[in-house]
């Protein structure tokens, strides 16, 4: 983090552009806070403050408080399950293609890379949305699982996306580990299946753990499409409901996105410190790094850019 | 296969409405995004705190809560719409973080060196940044700006699916429930459409990212 974006571009501010800064920010601020203002107003004008539409959400004596909150409560289990298991999902299937892209032969490797790389093109609400209208045509039954059927067409569609996106940021991670170790392990006789599972995939792990994070959060974001679709009750949807009897759709929306925010921003900012942390523990010598293209592919690539240009396109 | 011949004009229909919203997503979110990078690197501390708090609220919440909240927050400060114009303008609120992003971390990969030559040369702020650092910046942030683009694609599709009339996802909908078509067909030719609209981004994306980008 030391780009000139800190300090070098303007030059140490005498005490006329000290002035000006603090007169300009004196400005911005103002400038800023009016077109807050003017917000407010007019939210306020439209009634967005009155205590009809906010007592349920933050006063406890309100007759509707606790029962919002449960449903609420509720939805937010079920958007925490949903992401539970699409991760887990995502990372099992996402593991076997991985393994199978970077093993297979040029046979088997062709058409797999072919199939990855369309689904990959395909927006995860047409994945979901395709899951849960085609299965039930082809004759899949999801009854017999626990939980409500869209549960399960929710999964499917996010768990095809997503175990796309982490095959390649296995593959990523396997590429940018050391020549030497697949060398090492090969030459010590292991086969090539063992040096993959004993060898490269769990260091391969260790690199990704960030990025798999991230990829968390975007499952966690993209359970709500599941809501809006309307075949999964998750946080998105039961606020949906809650809106159509107590008629404040806006606070609710805001509760959730706060909802959103607090646990997808402790997962961006564990991310983050172990990014460091990895990037700290980093064993190789700086005259060693490997020096070429970065992948542009994987978030994790083979030279070692700066901490923001391997985070930067990450949980879109 | 009669599911998608006997209705090609209605998905050449969807296929247009959906790659006009994802191509107003473009310039808006390449737009806006740049505005806040602008007052993410501002030497004045409300806008950086402005901008902060701009990228780390919308990129840690979903587009479908900050399409909700346009669609119903919007009408009540005065702005009225269409579902289309909530949708693009969700879309082009929620990419321009991650564009703003991919714009910053351009800036901070060029090396410290660069910005102290050119103010060693004399070069003003505006110069230092307009000459020197922004031109390197954002050839460098080529890669995940791609990513992002290309992300904003996929995401467009949430847009449609929220309820604009016309789209590819909308054209699905109908045929599947409305005209009672078999939902496999129709929705493979949704699929094929809007992989008609990622396709092609990404090639554009790679080819760009071969020409001009700069991998530090």
């Amino acid at each position: 983090m030391n780009g000139p974006e800190q300090g070098v571009l303007h030059d140490r501010p005498g005490p006329k552009a000290r002035r000006r800064a603090l007169v300009g920010s004196l400005i911005a601020a103002v400038a800023l806070l009016g077109a807050g203002g003017i917000v407010v107003r007019r939210l306020a004008d439209a009634g967005q403050f009155s205590s009809r539409r906010w007592a349920p959400l933050v006063d406890p004596s309100a007759p509707e408080f606790a029962q919002v909150w449960a449903l609420l409560g509720t939805g937010l289990r079920q958007t925490l399950i949903a992401a539970a298991l699409a991760i887990t999902a995502s990372m099992i299937v996402g593991t076997l293609l991985g393994v199978a892209r970077m093993m297979l032969g040029r046979w088997g490797r062709v058409p797999l890379i072919g199939v990855m790389e369309l689904l990959r093109g395909l927006p995860v609400v047409i994945t979901i949305f395709f899951a849960y209208r085609v299965l039930p045509t082809l004759g899949v039954d999801v009854s017999f699982l626990p939980g409500e059927d869209g549960l399960w067409y929710l999964l499917v569609g996010l768990t095809v996306y997503n175990s796309v996106v982490i095959a390649e940021i296995l593959r990523a991670g396997v590429r940018s580990l050391p020549g030497g170790q697949r060398e090492a392990a090969l030459t010590i006789g292991l086969t090539s299946g063992q040096t993959m599972r004993m060898v490269l995939l769990p260091q391969a792990f260790r690199v990704m753990l960030p990025s798999l994070i991230s990829q968390l959060v975007v499952i966690l974001k993209d359970t709500s499409l599941g809501g809006m679709l309307g075949l999964y009750t998750e946080t998105l949807r039961q606020a949906n409901r809650i809106s159509q009897l107590l008629g404040n759709p806006l606070q609710l929306y805001l509760v959730v996105g706060v909802l959103f925010i607090l646990i997808n921003g402790s997962l961006s900012f564990l991310a983050q410190r172990l990014e460091q942390g990895l990037a700290r523990g980093r064993r190789v010598p700086l005259a060693e790094k490997p020096v070429g293209p970065a992948d542009p592919a994987g978030p994790v690539g083979p030279a070692d850019p700066p901490l923001d240009l391997r985070t930067a396109d990450r949980a879109v | 296969m009669d599911a998608i011949t006997d209705n090609l004009s209605l998905f050449a229909g969807g296929y247009r409405t959906s790659l006009l919203i994802a191509l107003l997503g473009l310039v808006g979110s390449l737009l806006v995004g740049t505005a806040v990078t602008a007052l993410r690197v501002s030497p004045l501390a409300p806008l950086r705190a402005a901008g902060a708090g701009w990228v780390h609220l919308l990129r840690n919440c979903p587009l479908t809560v900050v399409l909700f909240f346009m669609a119903f927050g919007l009408p009540e400060i005065g702005v009225n719409g269409s579902y289309y114009v909530f949708g693009v303008s969700a879309l082009v609120v929620y990419t321009s973080a991650f564009v703003c992003e991919a714009l910053r971390s351009g800036i901070n990969a060029v090396p410290q060196g660069q910005a102290e030559a050119a103010r060693a040369l004399g070069l003003s702020f505006t110069q230092t940044l307009g000459t020197v650092i922004l031109p390197q910046a954002f050839r460098t942030s080529i890669p995940p700006l791609g990513s992002v683009l290309i992300a904003m694609f996929k995401n467009s599709a949430i847009i449609g699916a929220f309820g604009v009339s016309g789209d590819l996802f909308d054209v699905g909908e109908a045929l599947t429930s409305a005209r009672g078509y078999a939902v496999l067909p129709v929705l493979t030719g949704v699929a094929v459409g809007y992989l008609g609209i990622t396709v092609p981004v990404a090639a554009i994306m790679a080819a760009l990212e071969r020409k001009v980008a700069i991998y530090r």
